[in-house]
């Protein structure tokens, strides 16, 4: 069974054409990668549907405009993957 | 469909929320100065057009879920494909259906059908947002109520 940052990271492989070995854990969606809010729709829209949940992407967009969060809190991948965890733990409690 | 004025659905068929699935009918009419440069003796409406009346359609569907107090805006589209021409005087059949409801964006799968055959088809994406003005909000309700949007489903202006 592939891990939430497996699936995730083959995710934005596939579509946003960046090689699978440049994504890792540690990476920033935004900065590192490249994608922008455009890509990240795409993005979204798989995740959301490979995991059965609601990426909260205004929510979280929101905070960071309003200086209530940063942007490495949702978008460095491996706390992305935490925050996608936690949906699926709400969406399973 | 007014080509001119880029009004490019003229009815709405049908329209359901719960199957996430809306219809309308648009005739391509038979004169238009596009015609004049698309093509000289081979009249086809443009490609960009038949995307823009899928996106249109789809836009009908997004509003009812909506209820009007947001308005989608076309972001993104996929795998567009058109098929055959789109000739002066066909009557369209325009097919939305809804995909994915995700935060702050909806995708819909759509396409164009004339007489039972596809003729093209695309996926769309499109962000969602606050309307701009007012104005812009009330001028939306009044073409809904125009293009026969479930009337059940249109709130009052204002």
């Amino acid at each position: 069974m592939s891990t939430t940052f497996d699936t995730v990271a083959n995710i934005i492989s596939e579509t946003c054409d960046i090689p699978r070995e440049n994504i890792k854990p540690e990476s920033h969606a935004i900065d590192d990668l490249g994608i922008d809010s455009l890509d990240f729709l795409d993005i979204a829209f798989a995740i959301d549907k490979a995991f059965g949940i609601k990426l909260p992407l205004e929510q979280w967009t929101q905070e960071v405009n309003e200086g209530k969060a940063t942007t490495e809190q949702y978008f460095v991948l491996q706390n992305l993957c935490a925050r996608i965890d936690e949906l699926k733990a709400a969406k399973g409690a | 469909m007014q080509i001119e004025v880029f009004i490019l659905v003229d009815r709405i068929r049908s329209l359901s929320i719960e199957d996430g699935l809306v219809q309308c009918d648009s005739a391509v009419p038979v004169d238009s100065s596009i015609y004049l440069g698309h093509f000289p003796g081979h009249p086809i409406l443009p490609g960009v057009l038949l995307i823009e009346s899928m996106a249109q359609t789809a836009g009908w569907l997004i509003l009812a879920h909506t209820k009007f107090e947001r308005f989608p805006f076309l972001s993104i589209v996929n795998e567009a494909k058109l098929r055959d021409f789109v000739t002066p005087g066909m009557q369209l059949l325009l097919e939305a259906r809804l995909l994915h409801e995700g935060s702050g964006f909806f995708k819909t799968s759509n396409r164009v059908l004339v007489d039972g055959k596809v003729k093209c088809e695309a996926e769309t994406t499109f962000r969602v947002m606050p309307f701009p003005s007012p104005v812009f909000r009330e001028n939306v309700i009044a073409q809904a109520r125009r293009v026969g949007f479930p009337a059940e489903l249109v709130p009052n202006a204002g």
